[in-house]
C-alpha cells in the first residue's frame, strides 16, 4: 500500500522528517563541512578548545552558529546540518543518537528510551538445523 | 567459474561496534540481536567463503558532499576502516581482491552503470560492523572484500529499482569471473529508523515484515515503493534498504531464506539479521 503524503511546489513533503536534498546540501554545506572535519581527534580537541574560531574557519553562515551555539539540532537541520554529519558533531558535546532523539521530539530521554522499548519485539527463524538433519 | 553461495543481510548500527569492543554480546539488551549470529557464523564455518562483495551506505568517512557518488565499487588492494568522530577505529585491515573488483567494474559498465572507481578508499562502521560480527575475535579476517558504497545520504537517491539492476550487472559479473572463488553477497543497513526531526524514533514494524517476508522469494515486491515512499514508510535512515535490495539482486540463483533475526530495539533501529542460500538447485 503506497502512503499518502503532501506535496508542495512539486516537492513531497514527509511530516516531521528534513528530506536531505540539493537544496538543503547547498544551503548546509559549511555546517557539514565542519562536522565532517571532526572525524579527525585534533578538530575535536580543536572545537572544544575554540568553538567559535573552527566556526569561523568553515565559515559557518549565522543562523547555523547560534543553532551550534544554543545545542539546538532542530535548528541545524533547519540551517542545512545532515544527521549523519551533526552525529559527529554530537559526540563530541556527548550526546548519542538516543538523546539525539530526545531533544527533536521534546520527550525526556527515558521517554524516548521507552518508547523504543515498548515495541519489545524478537521474532527469528532458523531453517539451518532442518538442513543439517 | 566463480560462484555466489549466499547472502548476508545486517543492520549496521554503529552501536553494535561500541557493544562488541565493552563485551556486552551476553548483556540482556544485546544478546537477542548478537544471538541472531549465531546460524550466520555455522554456515561461514561450512561455507568458507573467499570474498565478501558488501553492498553499503558511507556516512561521512570515505565521502562528503564535495563528491557524492550514486554508486562507488571499490578497487583497492586493502580497506581500512578509520574513527569516524567517535574515538572508535577497528583495527583489523580488509584484504581487497583487485582483479575481480575490476572485472565486476568492467561488467557494470558494460550493463550501462557508471560507478565511480575507487583504488583508494576508506570503509566505515557500515563495512567494518557486519564484518565483526561475522568473524568476531583479533584474527585476520579469512576472506576478500569488495565493498560497493551505495549514496543513502543526499537526495535524489537511486531508485530501488536502479539498485536492484546494479545488484544483477554485478551478480552476472561475478557468475561470468573465471577465478574459482566462492563469494557471500552482503547488505547492510537497515530495517526502519529515523535519527531526525519531530519523527525520530520512528519504526514500522509492518514495513520492515513485508520486507522480511518477501526478501528470499519475491524481492521486486520491495521495488513498488520510490526512494521517497520508503523514507515515508521507514524513516529516513529506513531507506539504507536499498543496500539489500542491491545485494538480493546480486543473487541469481534458486534463493531461499536459511534464518532470520527481527529484534527492536538496537539503539533508534529496528533491527534485523537474514542469512540466504544461493544455489542453482531449484528447491521442492
Amino acid at each position: 500500500m503506497l502512503p499518502t503524503s503532501k506535496t508542495t511546489q512539486g516537492k513531497r513533503t514527509i511530516p516531521g522528517t528534513p528530506v536531505f536534498d540539493g537544496e538543503q546540501a547547498r544551503s548546509g554545506y559549511a555546517l557539514n563541512a565542519m562536522c565532517y572535519a571532526f572525524n579527525s581527534a585534533e578538530m575535536r580537541d580543536e572545537f572544544v578548545r575554540d568553538e567559535e574560531g573552527v566556526m569561523e574557519r568553515f565559515n559557518l553562515t549565522e543562523e547555523q552558529r547560534e543553532a551550534v551555539r544554543k545545542r539546538d539540532i532542530l535548528a541545524m537541520l533547519e540551517a542545512g546540518g545532515n544527521v549523519y554529519y551533526l552525529a559527529k558533531l554530537a559526540g563530541i558535546l556527548g550526546l548519542n543518537v538516543q538523546d539525539l532523539g530526545a531533544l527533536q521530539t521534546g520527550m525526556e530521554l527515558e521517554d524516548f528510551k521507552a518508547a523504543l522499548l515498548a515495541h519489545g519485539l524478537t521474532e527469528t527463524r532458523n531453517f539451518l538445523t532442518e538442513k543439517a538433519a | 567459474m566463480s560462484r555466489i553461495a549466499g547472502g548476508i543481510f545486517t543492520s549496521h548500527v554503529p552501536g553494535i561496534g561500541g557493544a562488541i569492543a565493552k563485551g556486552l554480546q551476553q548483556d540482556p539488551y544485546w544478546k537477542p540481536f548478537f544471538d541472531g549470529f549465531d546460524p550466520v557464523h555455522q554456515w561461514l564455518a561450512e561455507e568458507k567463503p573467499d570474498v565478501a562483495v558488501v553492498f553499503y551506505n558511507d556516512h561521512g568517512l570515505n565521502f562528503f558532499l564535495d563528491k557524492m557518488p550514486t554508486f562507488a565499487i571499490g578497487a583497492a588492494a586493502e580497506y581500512r576502516h578509520e574513527d569516524e568522530g567517535w574515538g572508535i577505529a577497528f583495527q583489523r585491515p580488509f584484504e581487497g581482491h583487485q582483479d575481480l573488483s575490476w572485472h565486476i567494474i568492467e561488467q557494470v559498465v558494460a550493463s550501462e552503470f557508471d560507478p565511480v572507481t575507487c583504488q583508494s578508499m576508506l570503509v566505515d562502521h557500515a563495512v567494518a560492523v557486519p564484518f565483526e560480527l561475522c568473524w568476531p575475535g583479533k584474527e585476520a579476517f579469512p576472506l576478500k572484500l569488495i565493498p560497493i558504497a551505495i549514496n543513502t545520504v543526499q537526495h535524489p537517491l537511486p531508485s530501488p529499482r536502479r539498485c536492484y539492476n546494479l545488484g544483477q550487472a554485478v551478480g552476472r559479473a561475478i557468475e561470468s569471473w573465471e577465478g574459482d572463488e566462492k563469494v557471500v553477497i552482503f547488505g547492510t543497513g537497515g530495517l526502519s529508523h529515523q535519527l531526525e526531526g519531530g519523527r525520530a524514533g520512528h519504526i514500522n514494524v509492518d514495513y520492515d515484515k513485508f520486507c522480511l517476508r518477501n526478501l528470499a522469494p519475491d524481492p521486486e515486491a520491495l521495488l513498488q515503493h520510490d526512494t521517497l515512499d520508503i523514507v515515508e514508510l521507514a524513516g529516513s535512515q529506513g531507506v539504507e534498504i536499498l543496500n539489500w535490495i542491491a545485494a538480493r539482486g546480486a543473487m541469481c540463483g534458486s534463493v531461499r531464506e536459511l534464518a532470520s533475526n527481527y529484534h527492536i530495539p538496537i539503539s533508534n533501529t529496528a533491527a534485523a539479521t537474514v542469512l540466504l542460500e544461493n544455489s542453482d538447485k531449484v528447491h521442492a
